[in-house]
């Protein structure tokens, strides 16, 4: 950034504030507390505290999301996206269950529990053996199945150029047949709400 | 709501009669002639003589009663509860470009807070010079900025993917609100702090139970990102972010982010839940992409539409929608009646500014025959917005994001519209 005078707001940050907020883990491993969980102690706070809404082997109730499962589905009609499946970085799973979960009461475990579901997790996705422990140590000897699925938007190489072109303006085609009707599917609420 | 309306039993049967006289005038001929005088203007009406509502009577005033149907709407089988979840503007209804905030969607991941501006703290951490933190007060301290941009869901349309689903352009195209916003550039802030050379992204994160953290480029962040405060005059709604939020203008709603707590600067991107797992874009061979965060240029005929359906027969007819793009103004909008057959260039209502919605209109003679109605939007780089079977065969159908594709109506001669795919 091009240097600009400060105007003089705000106050020094203290370090325990930021070690309050700052819980972000990198991919590299950077943030990763102390600590380790297995899978059996996993499967345990698991059950406790996920299973209500992810399933005894985090395959997902009703609609709430499925953690594990669907390898291989990625190219198919309904790709079924989970930690095993789809995720690139086991960080990202540390971070958010640590971060964001369980649902409604965040920010309630303790490191070592996050670490035995994440364990857990893995074992339900056959990354993992029922010995396993997750530690900072051991984190990565997981190998992310979908940790190459990933590329960085190429719109710009792919679709910017091939939807730039002048548009047809007059007798464009020759007909138009309808394939699809929303009515027919049925599944839009009922209009109105004055009701 | 107590406004008294004395006599109100009269006149709203007045009132219908004399809607029915001129409904049924109006299928005869477009400029029917009176069968008898009209009673609405021959006969006095209640509010021409007795006295309406003090200016004590509302303090923050709500819609008038008759425009109920002008609200937010939910789809309960999109997802699992209702506190990670969304919610539809009404645009069938809107016109202009300016979303009145109380009807602006919502997209929450813990549901929306009550933050109180005393309780708010803003941190600036990591690869700075020094680390901040920052009250709302120290906020308004800052030098201002106002701007209108709009924010648009990246999976605004998401469930059109697979073909024609949900009847109502509220529904398929109404994650999107537009204001103008009032707010400190994210470039002052981070110049308090002092960004080092080794600092290449910011990591923003809201202060609610799901975070919601999202990794931006610096280069982005330095450029038009706004901290803002008020939207649309005001103060933040509750559910938008009260009492402060990230605008990333052009770019995915996911990256706005609300209640902002922190804001990191970072050598790497964080690869957080709402950048891996979410808001990336899976394509036919299963690979995805990731870091989709332009939204592309798109529009959308507003009425008629399934939910605005022409009622006063053939005659004059106002075409109107909504154009916008994340790469910035929109310049054109060409509306076709034939299902692309035949195009012709719609009126902007005023010049299309850089990441904001864009109001169109055509008028038209309707000769009361069915219309495939459909929409095209360019923008300032000289992008055409793309049918959805062209964007399916770069993406396939499970891209579940970014869908920008061609929007047809199916307006039947009875004046009703429906939402339809064609060949």
């Amino acid at each position: 950034a091009a240097p600009m005078g400060k105007i003089g707001l705000g106050r020094p940050a203290l370090p325990e504030e930021v070690a309050a907020w700052n819980h972000d883990i990198l991919p590299d491993g950077t943030g990763l507390p102390d600590g380790e969980g297995d899978v059996w102690t996993g499967e345990e706070v698991f059950a406790d505290n996920c299973a209500v809404c992810h399933g005894d082997f985090a395959e997902g109730v009703d609609n709430w999301p499925k953690l594990a499962g669907g390898m291989n589905t990625l190219n198919r009609e309904d790709p079924l996206k989970t930690v095993g499946s789809y995720w690139p970085y086991l960080s990202t799973a540390f971070d958010y269950v640590r971060r964001s979960m369980p649902f409604g009461a965040a920010q309630t475990m303790s490191d070592d529990d996050v670490y035995a579901i994440v364990a857990y997790i893995l074992f339900s996705n056959d990354l993992v053996d029922e010995d396993f422990v997750l530690s900072k140590d051991t984190f990565f000897d997981v190998e992310m199945p979908n940790a190459d699925g990933f590329i960085i938007d190429d719109r710009a190489e792919t679709e910017l150029g091939l939807f730039s072109a002048e548009p047809c303006m007059e007798n464009c085609k020759e007909s138009v047949e309808i394939t699809m009707r929303a009515a027919v599917l049925d599944v839009t609420p009922d209009h109105g709400g004055d009701d | 709501m107590t406004t008294k309306q004395k006599g109100n039993g009269a006149s709203r049967r007045q009132f219908l009669t004399g809607a029915a006289a001129a409904g049924a005038g109006a299928v005869a001929a477009a400029a029917a002639k009176a069968s008898g005088p009209d009673p609405l203007i021959t006969e006095m009406q209640d509010w021409a003589s007795s006295t309406g509502a003090g200016v004590d009577a509302t303090p923050y005033g709500m819609p008038i009663q008759f425009e109920s149907d002008v609200v937010r709407r939910n789809v309960e089988w999109l997802t699992a509860d209702t506190i990670s979840s969304i919610n539809f503007t009404p645009i069938h209804a809107l016109d202009g470009t300016i979303t009145p905030q109380g009807c602006a969607f919502e997209r929450h991941h813990s549901g929306a807070i009550e933050l109180r501006k005393e309780d708010y703290r803003l941190m600036i951490n990591g690869l700075v010079d020094q680390e901040l933190v920052f009250t709302y007060n120290d906020l308004e301290r800052f030098p201002r900025e106002n701007r209108v941009y709009f924010c648009e869901c990246a999976a605004n349309t998401g469930m059109e993917w697979a073909g024609a689903q949900l009847n109502g352009a509220q529904f398929t195209h109404g994650m999107i609100h537009n204001m103008e916003y009032s707010g400190v550039s994210l470039r002052t802030l981070l110049n308090e702090a002092g960004v080092k050379p080794e600092g290449k992204w910011v990591y923003v994160e809201g202060a609610d139970a799901s975070s919601n953290g999202r990794s931006i480029p610096l280069e982005k962040a330095l450029d038009d990102c706004l901290v803002a405060f008020k939207a649309n005059g005001e103060a933040l709604r509750m559910e938008h972010g009260y009492p402060t939020r990230l605008v990333v203008p052009g770019w995915e709603g996911n990256m706005w982010v609300k209640w902002l707590r922190r804001i990191e600067v970072t050598e790497v991107a964080v690869e957080s839940r709402e950048e891996t797992s979410k808001y990336t874009d899976t394509l036919a061979n299963g690979i995805s992409r990731k870091w989709t965060w332009e939204m592309d240029a798109k529009s959308v005929v507003t009425s008629p539409s399934p939910q605005a359906p022409i009622k006063h027969g053939p005659g004059p007819l106002v075409i109107t929608g909504l154009a916008w793009s994340g790469r910035g103004a929109i310049t054109g909008v060409d509306v076709t009646l034939d299902g692309g057959k035949n195009w012709q260039k719609a009126r902007l209502a005023a010049p299309g500014q850089s990441k904001a919605l864009t109001r169109f209109y055509l008028d038209i003679e309707w000769n009361g025959e069915e219309m495939f109605l459909q929409s095209r939007a360019r923008d300032e780089t000289g992008y055409v917005q793309p049918t959805k079977n062209q964007l399916r065969e770069v993406r396939g159908l499970n891209s579940i994001y970014h869908n920008n594709g061609i929007q047809t109506w199916w307006v039947k001669a009875n004046g009703e519209a429906e939402n339809v795919e064609i060949s």
